[in-house]
């Protein structure tokens, strides 16, 4: 009964979505506040139902009712009660059903707080995110199903794919697609846009916020899918430059481009039209990774279905909306006119350099992801394209842009002084070089790439304090003035200067890890030592342990740092009777500064163990990264410019209104 | 009106039939793990090259996995193959071209530069350019165009104007 309500309501909110689509942009077009009226009630609606069709699965998960053909196909009785909650999203209907619920979020949010937008703008965002509802659930009722029963119900289930039974499973996609579909909304502020033949500083206002929600929780989604493989696929390694991650990774270079080079029009009125396209494009690449994961292109543990109906649905779902927002696009992009002129030394200048180097890198990933598929499509040979490839083109992408980060946030806008900003910025120089002869003399083997690279890192860092110090006058007038200054500074300062540091944070721990990891393979005796990057581990043992629904192996090994007791990790190797596949569970030691991470392998069956032992200098910084980048988001959110919103225009006082 | 909607909605919501679709299977074989400790060579300057080259080669039956990080036995099998080539003498390149004699290009995670993958490789530098050369012609056009005489407010406005800087600002 409750699966058929959370059918029925799915149904419902279809054709509420259906009327959220229509309805508000015949409104707008008839300028009929009733029809554009419909739009809030009909977001409202559409939450409402599509809540109670989420509640109605989730409800089906917790009371394992197996009558459900997907809690049947994808969960167990003995499944901890986190994994059959997180399990409703860990398979392809469920995750659809995740994804309807957030963008109906999303419509609910604009139906909410939207009260500052024109009525006729906020009438066609809606009725645009109603439309994307409609071919969602379209897609969610005609080919995947969560409802459909099964006849007769199996006892038990056939139980959820291991590696996802871990709280990463709990919170990566649900942040993965609070961003992939949060640039649903900067798609529908850029068509109702377009609709509207407007684009002015007060519009990139309106969408930044929306723009800033996407980008800081897709920023999250992705490191918390890269820190789930991290400790789960036991060797170490956090991105793979799987077409997947790639997937993930391209709507959040967009994003970054399109929160750029929006700064660019809600200050200067320029860069409209390629703002807009940005906008597209960001929402564009959010279906694509959407389709890629679908399509049965792709095979990995985040491709649920392989099933080319449901892929062929994604893709003409994905180029009705695309494809009709670029054809609205080349119609009425040519009407927006641009105001602010500048020099091409200027804040502005950078912002569309930051553009330029973040559109290209966006093209290496996208070309490098679909290549082989598309050379393979028209029978041109196999060819793979894996991390080499996108280490060799991406990375000196990269480089430029991390460079220019620091000088361009410091830029005067219009015309800037480029001599100028480098000169005030010399300790940032300064503070670089010495992290470059510091790398250079503590690693022996002079990798100087390396070097250079940790150079970047604090280039980054020091660039974005000395930006802050210059904003408040730091050591140039009184302490107290500079905390006054830094108490008005607007917060999207602070969001700037956090997020810019927290890219030098990142980019340090990518090099550290990746240039100066210790590894250790080899089989352990009981009792035996291995020396780790001035560590000691010593192997104490294995035995049998039992969970909830596994049976694991449990090594246990003493680290120590000259002998001195630091902790006892506890690598696992477990097997899932009920899926038929185990997983290794990494037994990781977090320091500020470094990873020790030891896995345990299989037996020799002569007593000794394979095991796996790394140390991984700064790892914990790229999560560190993502997470302060995450945090300059929010607090770029908090300023006060974006809640203010437009000044509603005062209404002319008439004898009537001034009797009342 | 509201209510009307509301109805023909409840209305229309059955004529969208419930659709039976097979279910779909699950999931990947199990894991083992990667590089194992007999595999490893004696010789740690061996070892060291066998492990750059098996960073560039995939294994054949992953998602875009290297040999060296797959679990795969095929990726095993490999990665034997890798150090028996490399202990017998041949060089990282003769390493590599065995490989390639047998698998074929797929099984490089760095594609070869030929015909078939020019464009890939040639296009960082090329969208780059693009990109300057159409940023370059944008900016050069916007100077002209702004350089454009203005145009005079008309009489109406001027009006307007006018009436808006007599206004008296409240207190």
């Amino acid at each position: 009964m409750i699966a058929e309500i959370g059918h029925y309501a799915v149904v419902l909110a279809l054709m509420l979505s259906i009327v959220q689509g229509i309805l508000p942009l015949v409104g707008a077009y008839r300028n009929d506040a009733a029809l554009m009226g419909v739009a809030e009630p009909a977001a409202r609606g559409q939450f409402l139902f599509v809540f109670i069709a989420f509640f109605a699965l989730t409800y089906a998960y917790v009371v394992s009712d197996f009558s459900v053909a997907l809690v049947a196909h994808t969960s167990h009785t003995l499944k901890p009660m986190l994994y059959k909650i997180s399990g409703v999203w860990g398979n392809h209907e469920g995750s659809m059903l995740l994804w309807i619920l957030i963008l109906s979020l999303f419509g609910l949010m604009v139906a909410q707080f939207g009260r500052n937008l024109p009525g006729s703008l906020r009438a066609r965002v809606l009725a645009i995110q109603g439309l994307i509802g409609i071919g969602f659930l379209a897609f969610l009722l005609f080919t995947s199903n969560p409802f459909l029963r099964l006849d007769p119900a199996p006892v038990e289930g056939q139980g959820l794919n291991p590696l996802l039974q871990d709280p990463g499973l709990a919170f990566h996609p649900p942040f993965l697609y609070l961003g992939y579909v949060g640039f649903s909304m900067a798609f529908s502020f850029a068509v109702a846009a377009l609709i509207e033949g407007r684009v002015d500083p007060a519009w990139a206002r309106w969408v930044r916020p929306w723009t800033l929600v996407a980008w800081t929780t897709l920023t999250i989604g992705i490191a918390l899918g890269s820190w789930w493989a991290y400790y789960e696929l036991g060797w170490g390694g956090w991105w793979f430059w799987d077409p997947v991650e790639n997937a993930s990774f391209l709507p959040w270079l967009v994003g970054t481009a399109l929160l750029h080079s929006a700064l660019v029009v809600e200050r200067r009125d320029t860069l409209k039209s390629w703002t807009i396209l940005l906008a597209i494009i960001a929402f564009g690449m959010s279906l694509l990774g959407t389709f890629l994961v679908r399509s049965g292109l792709l095979t990995s543990v985040h491709t649920f279905a392989t099933d080319p109906e449901r892929g062929v649905f994604i893709l003409g779902l994905f180029i009705v909306v695309i494809g009709g927002a670029l054809v609205l696009y080349a119609i009425r992009a040519p009407m927006l006119k641009g105001g602010g002129l500048f020099a091409p030394v200027s804040r502005e200048g950078a912002l569309v350099l930051n553009n330029l180097l973040l559109a290209t890198a966006t093209a290496v990933v996208f070309l490098g992801t679909l290549y082989p598929l598309a050379l393979d499509a028209i029978g041109s040979g196999k060819v793979s394209v894996g991390a080499p490839f996108f280490n060799a083109t991406f990375v000196p992408l990269m480089v430029p842009l991390l460079i220019a980060c620091p000088i361009g946030a410091m830029m005067a806008w219009k015309r800037g002084d480029l001599p100028g900003v480098v000169g005030r910025l010399r300790v940032a120089v300064g503070l670089a070089g010495l992290v470059v002869l510091a790398t250079v003399m503590i690693d022996g083997n002079t990798d100087i790439v390396a070097a250079l690279a940790m150079g970047v890192a604090a280039w980054l860092v020091t660039g974005a304090a000395v930006d802050l110090a210059e904003r408040t006058g730091l050591f140039r007038i009184s302490f107290s003035e500079t905390l006054r200054r830094a108490a008005n500074l607007p917060r999207s300062a602070w969001g700037t200067a956090i997020a810019h540091s927290a890219l030098g944070i990142m980019v340090a721990g990518i090099t550290a890890s990746s240039s100066w990891q210790t590894e250790r393979i080899q089989i352990v005796r009981l009792g035996d030592t291995v020396e780790l990057a001035g560590y000691e581990v010593t192997f104490r043992g294995a035995s049998n342990v039992t969970g909830p629904n596994y049976t694991a192996l449990r090594g246990t090994f003493d680290l120590t740092a000259n002998g001195r007791k630091i902790t006892t990790l506890h690598p696992e190797k477990r097997d899932y009777p009920a899926e038929k596949s185990g997983t290794t569970e990494a037994a990781i030691h977090t320091t500020p500064i470094a990873d020790v991470y030891v896995v345990l392998g299989d037996s020799d069956g002569k007593g000794g163990w394979a095991a796996r032992m790394y140390h991984n200098p700064l790892v914990p910084w790229i999560w560190a990264g993502a997470i302060f980048m995450a945090i300059g988001g929010m607090v770029s959110l908090s300023d006060r410019r974006l809640r203010v919103g437009a000044p509603k225009r005062v209404a002319h006082k008439t004898p009537a209104a001034e009797a009342a | 009106m509201k209510l009307f909607l509301f109805v023909a909605v409840l209305l229309a919501a059955p004529l969208v039939a419930p659709v039976i679709s097979p279910a779909i299977s699950p999931f990947a074989p199990p894991a083992a793990l990667a590089l194992q400790p007999d595999e490893i060579l004696k010789d740690p300057a061996l070892e060291a090259r066998a492990r750059e080259i098996s960073k560039e080669l995939r294994c054949l039956v992953c998602q875009n996995q290297s040999i060296d990080d797959s679990d795969a036995t095929l990726a095993r099998d490999l990665r034997i193959l890798v150090r028996d080539r490399l202990t017998a003498g041949d060089t990282d390149t003769e390493t590599v071209n065995f490989i390639v004699e047998r698998y074929g290009d797929f099984v490089l995670l760095r594609p070869p530069f030929k015909n078939s993958t020019l464009i890939l490789w040639i296009s960082p530098v090329v969208i780059f350019l693009i990109g300057i050369i159409g940023v370059t012609l944008w900016h050069r056009r916007r100077r002209v165009a702004v350089a454009a005489p203005v145009v005079p407010l008309t009489a109406d406005e001027r009006a307007r104007v006018d009436a808006l800087l007599a206004e008296k600002p409240e207190q």
